[in-house]
């Protein structure tokens, strides 16, 4: 039963569609406003950003420069901290990944004795908050020497990474087809082989949105790296962080400092959306 | 999003039941006869079964396991953990001011935030169901979710700078306020002094009395002629009118000097955009505003009648300068917006999901029965969308209670302590400055127990999806 609708109800019908659209657009834009905001100031001199609103580029487009990027480039401190957060970021998520799908390979198709009550015991472990381990891993880095050195971020960032990604992986893997790992048993394949052959490969759409959580974490991270590194082996985040006190005198670092910190996340997200988001409802995979 | 453990970890403990979207790739879940597996099992040598599992139980155990252990003994220990105090530091918690303003800020966002973020997330999500565009909206309102909590407050930052040239919040409250009440560009401006204008918190009233068909003079002084704005030109005298009080606001000096005070000289201004009341006993009779030469006339007064001419305040009023967002009333609220900003989008995502699985049916036939778009949403998507809709309110209330990093950047060092949350709080002591390592461990504790209740709302799920799988 189709009703045509009466025209009046049409022309409603319009009107509230165009309101509607109108109402989101204006939502997009603000929410695109301050990020935007951010990277018209970081292409800004230091006299124009605390002379005049960045929305004054519109007008005067001969404002835009790039001297504040040049200038972060050539800043000693800045290079160094961006490098440890490459040099952080990238251990902490490959460490995560693989400690996790073995683990996880272990909780769903290795039967032992507790093995419910310790995944369990890993679930309870998800709302950690980090809070809680702060002090006692720093007094434990103090006396091993880890304190303030770059492994001693990725092993906290690795700790605390774990029980989502044990979590998220292993709902995944045991939803892989118990026939295709029998089969590989019976021709006598390893665990280890199995691992490698079957459940890598086929729970890749699993790790892949791990891949992008975890990197997404670790190099957005500042509270771990505020604790445990030292102004060596600081990261982008906690290096800005420093500045942020004399907000108006570092504007010309901050800007393109914060832009740049923001840029490759970004670039992340944008690539690998579908895995971000998939990984963001993994919760509906059941075990 | 500095704690790895914030979002998707408790959404993917809980988005179970209800969210279920189809995940595209996903493989059909196994159905599980434990004893054929078992079996399978059997071969599996225990070195092997150890080394997939050693690696991260040790890593677990270092990292989270014996901390919280440890962080407990060192909770009840003083500030060095050289001797023990009981339960003192956990007292500390609720009579120490910087940590009692802590804990009220914790609760001032546990109230407001989850709820308005999932409120957001909710009216986005079933908004934008309606339109072509919804995937660009989402990536849109999503896109925060990707950057850090730094860069966020950098950004944040920015938009709340108190000059309203600079911060865009003021630029808008500015153009806001003068659009309604716009402000005077001469603030300083007053009336020549020895001409006696009594002055009160109503702006100037002359004291001579002015009848229909009179010409008044208002010479001003205290600006310059740069305040002036381009049409002002050479201040005229009024021609008398019959029923009206004409006359001429202008500014009394000559660039350069010279002139008489009191009178039009040449070179002397106009000063347009000034109002001149008439005033009869206390009530406005007729309101006038000078023009480009100065020159103002007052219509609709009736014969005979003396009046006196008043400058509203209004002429005088300051330029607006907009709020201090990240003084000490606003901070907090500023904060929650920047926080917003972030996680509405990730409310939105999960409820969409949630959205998508909703049988159509439902809602096709409630809208042939006749019901509105809104009873629809309120009786029908709300009621189905409450599994999902928990589940986002917890994760958030999680990720709320652990708040850091938006609080530490964001609040300027002056507005800190107004702002202060418990992580933050627990960084202070411990770290900050006090090293006070027994009070730390004591809020670290205590953050725990806050959030545990939602634990427990977890594994009870996770359990009960196992058991029905």
């Amino acid at each position: 039963m189709t009703r045509k609708p009466a025209p009046a109800a049409r022309i409603v019908g319009w009107l509230s569609s165009g309101i509607l659209q109108a109402v989101l657009l204006l939502v997009g834009v603000l929410w695109l406003i301050p990020t935007l905001g951010l990277f018209v100031s970081s292409l800004r001199t230091p006299v124009d950003i605390s002379d005049s609103g960045w929305w004054t580029v519109f007008t005067h487009p001969s404002q835009i420069t790039l001297s504040d990027y040049i200038n972060l480039f050539h800043d000693q401190g800045m290079m160094q901290s961006l490098v440890n957060t490459v040099l952080i970021t990238v251990p902490a998520t490959l460490g995560v990944v693989v400690l996790a799908s073995l683990a996880a390979y272990a909780f769903a198709w290795i039967d032992f004795p507790g093995r419910d009550w310790l995944f369990v015991a890993v679930i309870g472990l998800l709302v950690v908050p980090v809070q809680v381990a702060l002090i006692p891993v720093a007094k434990m880095y103090k006396y091993t020497h880890l304190f303030g050195s770059i492994t001693g971020v990725v092993l906290f960032h690795i700790g605390f990474g774990l029980p989502f990604a044990i979590f998220l992986l292993r709902n995944f893997f045991a939803g892989i087809p118990r026939e295709l790992l029998e089969a590989a048993r019976m021709e006598g394949g390893s665990e280890w082989v199995i691992f490698r052959k079957v459940i890598v490969p086929l729970g890749m759409p699993a790790i892949a949105s791990l891949t992008i959580f975890q990197f997404l974490w670790v190099w957005n991270d500042m509270l771990v790296a505020l604790v445990f590194s030292d102004t060596n082996t600081q990261p982008l985040t906690v290096e800005l962080q420093g500045q942020m006190r004399q907000f108006g005198s570092n504007i010309d670092i901050l800007a393109p400092g914060a832009f740049l910190s923001l840029v490759i996340p970004l670039i992340v997200f944008f690539s690998f959306q579908r895995y971000f988001v998939q990984g963001l409802m993994a919760g509906s995979m059941k075990g | 999003m500095t704690d790895p453990l914030d979002t998707p970890a408790a959404a993917a403990a809980g988005a179970g039941e209800s969210a279920d979207p189809p995940a595209p790739g996903r493989l059909p879940p196994a159905d599980r006869p434990t004893g054929r597996r078992r079996r399978s099992a059997l071969h599996i040598p225990v070195r092997v079964r150890f080394g997939f599992l050693a690696p991260s139980v040790l890593v677990l155990l270092a990292i989270i396991g014996w901390p919280i252990l440890f962080s407990v003994w060192l909770s009840l220990h003083n500030a060095d953990g050289s001797s023990w105090v009981g339960l003192h530091n956990y007292v500390s918690i609720f009579t120490d001011p910087a940590t009692l303003t802590a804990l009220k800020n914790n609760l001032i966002w546990l109230a407001t935030a989850p709820t308005l973020a999932c409120a957001l997330g909710l009216i986005f999500a079933v908004l934008s169901e309606r339109i072509r565009w919804a995937t660009a909206f989402k990536v849109v309102i999503f896109m925060p979710m990707a950057i850090s909590f730094l860069a966020a407050g950098v950004i944040f930052e920015l938009v709340y700078q108190a000059d309203p040239s600079i911060g865009v919040a003021n630029a808008v409250m500015v153009e806001i306020h003068d659009t309604f009440a716009p402000s005077s560009k001469y603030p300083a401006a007053e009336p020549r002094s020895t001409l006696d204008y009594s002055q009160s918190k109503a702006g100037y009233t002359s004291p001579t009395e002015y009848t229909p068909g009179s010409v008044a003079t208002v010479p001003l002084t205290g600006y310059s002629v740069l305040d002036l704005p381009k049409s002002a030109v050479q201040a005229a005298p009024a021609a008398a009118v019959p029923g009206e009080i004409t006359g001429t606001v202008w500014l009394d000096l000559v660039y350069g000097g010279g002139g008489t005070p009191g009178h039009i000289d040449p070179g002397k201004k106009g000063t347009p955009g000034i109002t001149v009341e008439a005033l009869s006993g206390t009530k406005v009779a007729a309101r006038a505003t000078a023009g480009s030469d100065g020159t103002f006339a007052l219509h609709g007064l009736s014969p005979g009648t003396r009046y006196r001419l008043a400058l509203p305040a209004s002429d005088f009023a300051q330029p607006y300068a907009g709020v201090s967002w990240l003084g000490p009333d606003l901070v907090t609220p500023a904060i929650i917006v920047a926080y917003l900003w972030i996680w509405a989008g990730f409310a939105m995502v999960l409820i969409a999901a949630g959205l998508s699985g909703i049988p159509r049916e439902l809602q096709e036939a409630a809208k042939v029965d006749g019901a509105s778009d809104f009873q629809i949403f309120r009786k029908i998507t709300v009621p189905l969308l409450a599994p999902v809709l928990l589940v986002v309110l917890v994760t958030l209330a999680i990720n709320v209670l652990k708040i850091f990093d938006l609080v530490y950047i964001i609040s300027p060092g002056s507005t800190l302590s107004v702002a202060n949350v418990l992580a933050v709080q627990m960084w202070s002591v411990s770290f900050g400055g006090a090293q006070n390592q027994g009070l730390g461990s004591a809020i670290g504790v205590f953050l725990y127990l806050l959030v545990l209740p939602a634990m427990y709302v977890n594994i009870r799920r996770i359990r009960r999806e196992r058991r029905e799988s």
